[in-house]
């Protein structure tokens, strides 16, 4: 039983997707608000989610583009600056998989660029399970232990992880833009 | 080697009293505040006098106003008239007080409704440092790259001028000088690849006069005949492009976002360059002209008449914007046009700002980034354990990214001689790695965590006395300072820190004479103005943020050391000791 979860779970780590599962490429259509007038909910997360949030090699390949597209001089290693902390359990837009792929691709109005066109969505998945990590939000096995770089912030993998605030994303921490 | 050449010009310093500040800057003192540096000189200092050292103790609340804002309020307020002007951080509102009634109450209020996008490349939390007053109007700029005049009296806008883009990580947060019928101003962006400028703006009409870039070709610099560096390593044909890799001039930042002063009979204008970009220095071997240094510039045409640069090839983002204090000195028994800067490097110059020479450069401060300053050649003396480099982290660097000293200000007294710098104590681990130039986002490059340098206090109040280039008294805070500095002719220094302490010494010891606890952190700049009523008033701005405070004002998880430049490691228990809130104090004696 033990043994088969850790296989099952070690199969999804290390999965390559040689052709990709034949979901459309398209944008993702994720709410951001958790307001239904008269009663409702968000609709089930984006099918795409689960094949990058648990992958080694997808998260890795994020974690390059979060460095290599200056993500990390706006939001640093996860403490933020110049843009909101990403390591918290805050979101002022959603912190599922699919709402983080929304805000990397829309851009938001106060001050996140919109990367539609010189991203791919693969590389927004990417990116979005790589930030999941900050929080400690993705199986361990998965996370990278060590950062890529020289930064001092504690291992992802000895983090507590933290989900999203049942109250988000209308809860912003911190004063709103 | 920095005591050697420091007795070379072991020369007789000393303060030539009392003419100084009223050389350069307009005279008598008419009780206004119409300018953030009170005068061209940028002395910050008042000759009112009735809140002196026997009486401050008294001092009580006038009237306050809120911003209605959470960002950091960097600002001066101006006082003109019965009037008081204060323009806020992001959107940066400008608001009017009417003085000649009771709470002073607003008169009206200029939105300049800038981009909500702009907060977002603006690097260091979405501050500005103020507006400046001159022939009837209000001048400032906004985070989204307009400079603005507004009718003094009724708040209408008069002219706005475009002159940056914000998709280029181009912003602004100065506050301008206007002099010679111009209005200077500067771009921010050092950290996100920005060629900075400094750009001089017909105050009548708003269109652009002339705009010198801090990098580049000669003819962009607005090099020509005139200019006459006084060392030789800031001669020579087209270092704006010669200093730099192929084409890195174009992203090498240079930002004018600090201060400007200006000697009207030299008509020369005096101003710093920001850090070069990107901060990891194997990206762009060389000296990196014109960045981290200082220029003087004839005020009609904007060329250049000399240049210094304090830090050469800088390796630790150390920017050269920070306040010139022009006064008159003894030099040897000969009185000279010096200007004194407490530089971010971590020392006090004294320059003669006629020729650029550098007369003292001594550390006011724990310096080991570098061991000197070399003054026959005039450079800084790098030293080789603290050398910056990628792949690598070099620990211990003091003074770390922002300086012995940023932008906040200090304040000089003819009655005393000595200068009153509000400064900081902190060294840093420093990791470069290679940056990607993508633009309008981040160009920098480097992993910095930052902490409180030796003794533990990460602030320190320093009265300096320039004649006999020494520290005086010095006071040590807590927490950085980030507020600018105010004295008087009162004899009373004034500043505040960034839980809220809004301070007042006696400015010949540094004795604590009164204070007052703000609402929010205070990173503001200290004014003193004579009221309708005739009555001398003292007022700041409280409201924490900034570079230092951007854990508060932003939001930010400190549990991430690198948050905010690196800075959020050495601040990481303010959002535990102030929340953020900008409101406007105004003191008066009973
Ligand atoms: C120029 C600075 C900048 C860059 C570069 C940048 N961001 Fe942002 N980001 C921001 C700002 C500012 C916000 C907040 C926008 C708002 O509240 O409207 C933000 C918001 C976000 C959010 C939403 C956070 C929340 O609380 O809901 C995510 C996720 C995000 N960014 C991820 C990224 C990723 C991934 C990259 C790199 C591809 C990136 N950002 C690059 C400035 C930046």
């Amino acid at each position: 039983m033990i043994l088969g979860l850790a296989l099952l779970s070690g199969c999804d780590r290390e999965a390559r997707e040689v052709r990709g599962k034949p979901l459309p490429e398209t944008a993702v259509a994720a709410q951001t608000s958790t307001l239904f007038p008269g009663g409702g909910s968000a609709g089930p997360e984006d099918p795409r989610a689960e094949m990058y949030a648990e992958n080694a090699y997808h998260i890795s390949e994020g974690g390059r583009l979060y460095r290599q597209m200056n993500c990390v001089g706006c939001h640093a290693n996860g403490g933020g600056g110049m843009g909101p902390a990403l390591m918290d359990d805050q979101w002022r837009y959603g912190g599922r998989m699919d709402q983080i792929v929304a805000s990397i691709d829309q851009g938001r109005p106060n001050g996140m660029p919109s990367w539609r066109g010189k991203l791919t969505p693969t590389q927004m998945w990417q990116l979005a399970a790589y930030v999941r990590t900050l929080s400690a939000n993705v199986p361990k096995d998965a996370a990278p232990s060590r950062n890529d770089t020289m930064s001092n912030i504690y291992p992802r993998t000895l983090a507590e992880p933290e989900p999203p605030s049942a109250s988000d994303p209308a809860g912003a921490k911190g004063p709103a833009r | 080697m920095r005591w050697r050449m420091r007795a070379c010009v072991m020369a007789a310093l000393a303060i030539w009293p009392a003419m100084q500040a009223r050389a350069q800057g307009n005279g008598t003192d008419d009780g206004q505040w119409v300018m953030p540096a009170h005068d061209y000189a940028s002395t910050r200092f008042s000759r009112l006098d009735q809140i002196n050292r026997g009486n401050v103790g008294q001092l009580k609340i006038a009237f306050t106003f809120s911003t209605g804002l959470l960002k950091g309020h960097e600002a001066a307020p101006l006082v003109v008239g019965s009037t008081m002007y204060i323009v806020t951080p992001f959107p940066n509102y400008l608001y009017a007080l009417d003085l000649n009634r009771p709470g002073a109450p607003l008169k009206w209020k200029y939105d300049p409704k800038p981009a909500a996008a702009s907060q977002g490349v603006a690097c260091c939390d979405v501050v500005n440092r103020g507006a400046a007053y001159a022939n009837g109007r209000i001048f400032f700029n906004t985070l989204d790259d307009y400079t603005v005049a507004v009718d003094a009296e009724t708040g209408a806008e008069v002219w706005r001028t475009k002159l940056g883009d914000i998709n280029l990580g181009e912003t602004m947060t100065m506050a301008p000088l206007v002099a010679d019928g111009k209005v200077l101003v500067g771009n921010s962006g050092g950290e996100m690849g920005v060629r900075g400028w400094l750009t001089a703006l017909d105050a009548g009409t708003g269109k652009i006069v002339w705009r010198a870039w801090s990098t580049g070709p000669d003819k962009d610099v607005l090099i020509g005949p005139d200019f006459k560096p006084y060392y030789a390593m800031d001669r020579g044909k087209d270092l704006g492009v010669k200093t730099w890799p192929p084409e890195a001039w174009k992203i090498g930042g240079g930002n004018v976002w600090g201060w400007i002063s200006y000697d009207p009979e030299l008509k020369l204008v005096y101003y710093g360059t920001g850090n070069p970009g990107p901060w990891n220095p194997d990206q762009r071997p060389g000296d990196n002209k014109w960045t981290a240094g200082i220029f003087a510039r004839d005020v009609t045409t904007g060329q250049a008449r000399w240049y210094y640069q304090f830090s050469p090839h800088d390796l630790f983002d150390h920017d050269g914007i920070n306040e010139q204090i022009l006064i008159t000195m003894k030099v040897n028994g000969k009185p000279r046009k010096v200007l004194l800067r407490a530089e971010r490097n971590g020392y006090f110059y004294v320059m003669d700002r006629v020729t650029g020479q550098v007369i003292a450069a001594d550390p006011y401060g724990n310096v080991n980034a570098s061991l000197g300053v070399d003054l026959k050649t005039g450079r800084l003396i790098p030293n080789p354990d603290k050398v910056t480099t990628q792949g690598k982290v070099v620990r211990g660097i003091c003074p770390a990214s922002p300086g012995m000293k940023d932008w906040n200000p200090a304040a000089f007294s003819p009655r005393t001689g000595l200068v009153y710098i509000p400064h900081m104590n902190l060294c840093m681990d420093y990791g470069a790695m290679e940056a990607n130039y993508i633009a309008g986002t981040p160009y920098v490059g480097a992993d910095v965590k930052m902490y409180a340098g030796p003794g533990g206090n990460r602030g320190v109040f320093t009265a300096w006395d320039p004649g006999a280039r020494k520290a005086v008294w010095e006071i040590k805070e807590d927490l950085p300072l980030w507020s600018g500095a105010l004295v008087t002719a009162g004899d009373v220094v004034f500043y505040g820190t960034m839980d809220g302490w809004f301070k007042a010494l006696d400015a010949t010891n540094g004795k604590l004479l009164w204070q007052f606890k703000a609402g929010s952190g205070i990173i503001g700049q200290p004014i003193s103005y004579r009221a309708p009523d005739g009555k001398q008033h003292i007022a700041v701005l409280a409201g924490v943020g900034g570079w230092a405070g951007a854990v508060v004002a932003g939001g930010l998880d400190p549990r991430d050391p690198t948050a905010a430049l690196g800075f959020a490691g050495a601040t990481a228990d303010l959002p535990g000791k102030t929340t953020g809130g900008g409101m406007l104090y105004d003191f008066v004696l009973p």
